[in-house]
């Protein structure tokens, strides 16, 4: 196994971790710094396989993805803000109305 | 000596993934966002140190620069501005717990094995880039990604702005 699949199943398992935490975790927060870790696990795995096949496109998209991740979080943290004030909770249960 | 490097090189790129690795499952288990936070910034610092192995050091900068120091030093704001002890403090997991876990690892079993099935066609690359071959290809080839990039931040702007004013609305 060379390090290349290695660095792959690692960026799985941190996506997987993270999945996991944003469906366990019931503070909102936190659910949100595991969709970070999603985010980064994804970096990861762009970054290895443009190493792997030597292209740069897999550097490209890791850039855009920087933006997205930072855009993400500008919108997020208000609109959590914004939650936090009317119920007083980070509670992800409290808000289960939303669900629509 | 040269050797030596090698091995030195494969073993700093392991125990990076293992830092990596530990930090994510300490954000699983963690009970106070803060601590969740610090092992969020011990990964992400970990995955700076990989692409640094792997010889793409600008993304290894940009990681540092962008997330640790601006996404997570904004989230470590906003905890310490909302210390809120509610039920999801003293109740961390939701009561399907096993059940999200479960699934959670055939996510990771059937990801795993897409992987198996499809990397070994992969070839390996020669050559190594580096930036200045990047920075060609991001501007030539991949511009219309990179002026996309910017109606998204524009949009991001506008929708930060816009919940903003909601808010001032509901207050005042």
């Amino acid at each position: 196994m060379d390090k290349f699949s290695l660095l792959l199943v690692l960026a799985l398992a941190l996506f997987a971790i993270g999945f996991a935490g944003v469906i366990i975790r019931r503070n909102v927060l936190v659910m949100l710094m595991c969709m970070e870790l999603m985010l980064n696990a994804a970096n990861l795995s762009l970054v290895t396989l443009a190493r792997q096949t030597d292209t740069t496109a897999g550097a490209v998209l890791v850039f855009l993805v920087f933006v997205v991740a930072a855009a993400e979080i500008a919108i997020a943290i208000p609109i959590v803000l914004l939650l936090v004030r009317r119920r007083r909770t980070l509670d992800a249960d409290a808000y289960a109305e939303l669900k629509g | 000596m040269n050797a030596l490097l090698q091995h030195t090189d494969s073993a700093m790129l392991v125990l990076f993934g293992l830092f990596a690795l530990a930090g994510a499952i300490g954000m699983l288990v963690l009970q106070h966002p803060m601590r969740v936070a610090m092992a969020l910034i011990g990964t992400m610092i970990s995955l700076g140190g990989i692409y640094g192995l792997l010889g793409v050091h600008f993304i290894a900068a940009f990681q540092v620069l962008i997330y640790v120091s601006a996404v997570m030093v904004f989230i470590v704001y906003v905890i310490m501005l909302l210390d809120v002890r509610d039920l999801s403090f003293t109740r961390r997991f939701t009561p399907l717990a096993l059940a999200a876990a479960v699934a959670a690892l055939l996510f990771f079993a059937a990801l795993a094995a897409a992987v198996w099935r499809d990397t070994g066609a992969l070839r390996p690359g020669t050559a190594l880039f580096g930036i200045g071959q990047f920075a060609v290809d991001f501007l030539t080839r991949y511009w219309l990604q990179f002026e996309v990039t910017s109606v998204l931040l524009v949009a991001a702007v506008v929708a930060a702005i816009v919940v903003v004013r909601l808010d001032r609305n509901d207050h005042g």
